[in-house]
């Protein structure tokens, strides 16, 4: 070949005829570029979706994204407040954020354009900087292209059939393989921590079960819950409520989590030997502690551990309180409460138990010969339904009755039983009357998503063949005219009726008389403290309001000494954990107070 | 002849004839090199140390970002390596899908490659066609993963999302689209005698010094050895795939310019192949939760074959949820330092970014 070779130095002018040709390129802004329906421009964020969970934030390897309060977002249950900002200048659009965003406010829009003077324009607060980019959504991600994973790892539990048969544990457990897969889930947002009363360190130990560290994760379950037994049975879990996952998916099963991590350490000597609990010299003060509930122990684990002479006075043989006599027994076996009263009692605590304040000992006694008084005495006594015929044979509380069960007495509930109430005390009295081969109904005034019950529950009662009938007000209870004993209930059907768009209330509708023929009648409709024991100065002084005593964040009551927490008190729900709470929280109180 | 005085020259590191900084220090006879030392550390950005802060999945947005004009070898060799240490299977489809997106990424950058390699010998229209019709391919890589240049779209498991609607009428569109314009390039670049002239018989790699340097990809191809990992180790579905691997002889800049040539008909054929062979079902074997997804200790080697040649990764776990070590070894180094250096005395000083291109250098890779 040489220079001269004219095809090869012709050919290319050929070119020019692509002169006539439409150009590839656009001519901005006369024409624009359509994004595609996938592209990964600018941040939007649907701030009323958004949870402020924070996990966007932590996957960002280039520290683009920080979470900032916004002024018209406050922060509540389930919802951090905070809100993330997109600094332009570090983001690299590698959507990440996107794909981790469990509720999936967060989206990339096709806006590729950004022009500013302003370099402080690069923080984009998305949702609130640009609502309108709301029309211009393109890298989305749904639950099946997340990376959340939203799917619960199924809990094992006996068959309905099987379970009605004893009182054996329906809920089986996980598998430390389960276990693992189903830690691997958190995202360790901490909404959890927030909502839950206790405060409990809930990512921290479900990271630790997440990489097989099981004493670890005991170890920090204990640093604010003397109880991780029960609470890992039959909490109520307002944590998971409020779960990043479960607003698209299912939320981490934490309280599962808890009950995998105190079922590693099966006894009390290996609770003893992982938590390690470290028990500080005797500090020369005492405390007495009336009523051995949750709430009572867990004042007494941490007084014991800070080096005080706990005694608590407990009125019944068995200490738990409600844990004991209200929870059956396939929820909380006794072994488990055993076993955590031993523990307890291994490090100090002592129970005087059959002693009931007010009769076996007074009041006096404990105030005058202790330098502070904790009351966590719950709530004792039924709410009466408030029907005819309440006191006919056959009528019973779900409180007396589980009591007369769990005290492993008996009581004929007959063939057929009708509970009333829509909370886990109802459900609890009608699952027990199904493991005794009885037909048991359940009558609730409102719908069944209306029942305060805990889902799961109402899903136990329902494979265990119990039959609801909601939006049922019972009118009467019809005895027998020769033996005065029950043979059914009466109730009216009812309509909900919501007035000026508030909660829908159940009204009767006339003339709809149902009548269900029933051997015994259950009532679960509340319950209200007993402070007939207390002598009447100290109830002046305590400020008992609607049956509740009243305390300050650090649960000390209108008499300096005495601090009172659990049910009895006006603080927190009527469960346990906030018992807990109670108990853990008086313990600063009596620091404050007696160590200053 | 006068003897001439030896000038120091740098060329760089501002493009240098290729994408990223990079310099070359030549000792310079006249027009002609002496002796040529290349110098890098004007983009280190750490990224083998980065990875080692980042979990797993972070680590996957950092790898494209190794070399622009082939960001998606990077995440294929990465993943691949991590999937072996997880034993993680990848679901057929994401496999096919990972084969197309490979030979896409080939033909983008050997678009990026035409109007380099033209640019660098002086012949403009080349680069003016060659973007415009890389943004055809650009713009399926948009549909498909949301990015243009960098994708962060092929992740340990699989894929990341599965193809949009319509996708494959489109990429099969703009593949008899591109075949159409490979014979427009031939008339404007490879049969052009300038080119021609400035090619043949500059930059030899010598055929029996090759393996013995390190050359890997089309420069060793250019030197007539047949050598390619996606047919002497076949990952993803290539052993399901008829191609032909080309080869030429010489050695010098023209040979490398024809195999290179070559490979893009071979990438539509292999893009038509796995388009029409693709089965349905999952695109991505879901990992844990990124922020707690830890891999089994151990360490894993996986290599491709990249559009400049062999890439692989080397990666070691120490079961935690993080990248314990990302070692890469890419075309790069051995192109852009040891080949370099040892080929460009004797050459024209006008040649040397000419050279450079067609050795395929990725200086950010070089210095990782
Ligand atoms: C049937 C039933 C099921 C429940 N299920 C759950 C559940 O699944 N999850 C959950 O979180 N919560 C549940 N609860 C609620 C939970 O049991 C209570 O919130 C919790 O036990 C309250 O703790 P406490 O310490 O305040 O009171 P209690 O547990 O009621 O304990 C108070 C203790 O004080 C003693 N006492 C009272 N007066 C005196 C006195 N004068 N002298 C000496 N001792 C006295 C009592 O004998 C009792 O032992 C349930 C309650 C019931 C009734
Ligand atoms: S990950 Fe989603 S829900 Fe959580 S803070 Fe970020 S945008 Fe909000």
């Amino acid at each position: 070949m040489s220079f001269i070779d004219l095809k090869g130095m012709l050919q290319p002018l050929g070119a020019v005829k692509q002169l006539f040709k439409k150009p590839h390129t656009i001519q901005y802004p006369y024409e624009t570029n359509k994004a595609s329906d996938n592209y990964r421009g600018l941040h939007f964020n649907d701030l009323d979706q958004c949870i402020g969970c924070g996990n966007c934030s932590t996957i960002c390897q280039n520290d683009a994204i920080d979470m900032i309060s916004l002024d018209n977002i406050d922060g509540k249950k389930g919802d951090s407040g905070l809100r993330p900002r997109i600094d332009n200048g570090r983001c690299c659009w590698c959507a990440l954020c996107v794909d981790v965003c469990p509720t999936g406010s967060l989206n990339l829009t096709k806006d590729y354009i950004f022009v500013t003077d302003n370099p402080n324009d690069f923080l984009l607060t998305p949702g609130l900087d640009n609502p309108d980019a709301k029309d211009r959504l393109s890298y989305t991600c749904d639950m099946n292209t997340s990376l959340s994973l939203y799917d619960r790892v199924p809990m094992r539990e006996l068959d309905g059939k099987e379970r009605v048969k004893s009182f054996a544990e329906v809920v089986l457990g996980y598998s430390e393989e389960e276990a693992r897969a189903e830690a691997d889930r958190c995202i360790s947002c901490g909404l959890c921590t927030e909502a839950c009363p206790e405060n409990m360190h809930i990512p921290e130990y479900i990271n630790a079960i997440a990489r097989g560290n099981d004493d670890d994760a005991l170890r920090i379950i204990y640093d604010n819950n003397p109880l991780p037994e029960m609470c890992g049975k039959v909490c109520t879990r307002v944590c998971e409520d409020v779960c990043a996952l479960q607003v698209r998916g299912e939320a981490v099963a934490i309280r599962w989590l808890k009950r995998y991590a105190t079922e590693t350490a099966p006894t009390v000597e290996m609770i003893k030997e992982i938590v390690d609990p470290k028990i500080e010299e005797p500090n020369g003060f005492s405390v007495g502690i009336v009523g051995a509930g949750p709430a009572g122990l867990t004042a007494a684990y941490y007084l014991a551990l800070k080096g005080y002479d706990v005694t608590i006075y407990e009125a019944q043989a068995h200490a738990g309180g409600m844990i004991m006599y209200g929870i059956p027994k396939y929820r909380f076996p006794l072994e488990s409460i055993d076993k955590q009263i031993q523990y307890m009692e291994s490090i100090g605590v002592k129970i005087k138990y059959n002693t009931k304040v007010g009769k076996d000992i007074t009041f006096d006694e404990i105030y005058t010969n202790n330098d502070a008084v904790f009351v966590g005495i719950g709530l004792q006594n039924p709410w009466n339904i408030g029907i005819k015929n309440e006191d006919s044979p056959g009528v019973i509380s779900a409180i007396e009755y589980l009591k007369i069960i769990n005290s492993d007495e008996t009581y004929d509930v007959g063939k057929k039983v009708a509970v009333i109430g829509g909370g886990n005390v109802a459900i609890d009295g009608a699952r027990v009357s199904a493991r005794f081969g009885a037909d048991v109904t359940i009558l609730y005034r409102r719908r069944v998503e209306d029942m305060p019950a805990d889902w799961e529950e109402i899903e136990g009662a329902e494979h265990e063949g119990i039959n609801i009938v909601p939006q049922a007000i019972p009118t009467r209870i019809i005895k027998d005219e020769k033996t005065g004993k029950v043979i059914g209930i009466e109730y009216l059907k009812a309509k909900m009726v919501a007035e000026d768009g508030g909660r829908p209330r159940p009204v009767a509708i006339e003339g709809s008389e149902t009548i269900y023929e029933c051997d015994t009648v259950i009532g679960a409709i509340g319950q209200q403290a007993d402070f007939d024991w207390l002598p009447e100065n100290y109830k002046e002084d305590l400020i008992i309001e609607r049956g509740k005593i009243q305390v300050n964040d650090l649960r000390q009551t209108g008499v300096t000494k005495i601090f009172a927490g659990g049910d009895s008190v006006k603080y927190g729900n009527s469960d346990a954990i906030s018992a807990i709470a109670d108990g853990f929280n008086a313990v600063k109180g009596i620091d404050k107070l007696l160590l200053k | 002849m006068v003897r001439e005085k030896e000038t120091t020259l740098y060329i760089g590191p501002q493009h240098p004839g290729i994408t990223g900084n990079m310099m070359v220090k030549l000792k310079v006879q006249g027009d002609t090199v002496v002796s040529a030392a290349t110098h890098v550390g004007y983009l280190h950005r750490a990224f083998e140390k980065l990875i080692e802060r980042r979990n797993w999945i972070q680590a996957f947005t950092l790898l494209c970002r190794f070399c622009v004009p082939e960001p998606d070898p990077m995440e294929l060799t990465y993943a691949r390596a991590v999937e072996e240490l997880d034993n993680r299977e990848v679901p057929e489809r994401a496999k096919y899908i990972r084969v197309i997106v490979m030979e896409l990424a080939r033909m983008q950058s050997f678009m990026l490659w035409y109007a380099g390699q033209s640019g660098s010998a002086g012949l403009y229209l080349t680069p003016q066609w060659s973007v415009g019709d890389r943004n055809y391919i650009l713009d399926l890589f948009e549909d498909l993963t949301g990015g243009r240049i960098y994708h962060m779209y092929i992740w340990p498991g699989g894929v990341r999302r599965d193809l949009p609607e319509g996708w494959t009428d489109k990429t099969l569109r703009t593949m008899d689209y591109i075949e159409k314009r490979l014979d427009e390039y031939n008339k404007i670049l490879f049969d052009n005698t300038i080119f021609q002239k400035r090619a043949q018989g500059v930059g030899i790699v010598p055929k029996d010094k090759a393996i013995e340097w390190g050359v890997v990809g089309p420069v060793l191809r250019g030197t007539g050895i047949k050598s390619d990992v996606r047919i002497d180790e076949p990952y993803e579905v290539y052993d399901k795939i008829d191609f032909d691997v080309p080869t030429q002889e010489g050695g010098d800049i023209w040979a490398r310019a024809l195999v290179r040539k070559e490979e893009v008909r071979q990438s539509i054929r292999i893009i038509r192949q796995a388009i029409a062979d693709m089965p349905g079902g999952a695109y991505y074997n879901k990992v844990s939760n990124p922020m707690k997804w830890t891999v089994p200790a151990g360490q894993a080697w996986a290599k491709t074959e990249s559009v400049r040649g062999e890439i692989g990764f080397h990666v070691t776990s120490d079961g935690g949820n993080k990248p314990y070590r990302v070692h890469v070894k890419g075309a790069a180094y051995t192109h852009g330092v040891t080949v370099l250096e040892k080929i460009l005395p004797g050459q024209n000083i006008a040649d040397v970014s000419f050279i450079l291109n067609s050795l395929g250098v990725c200086p950010p890779e070089i210095e990782r």
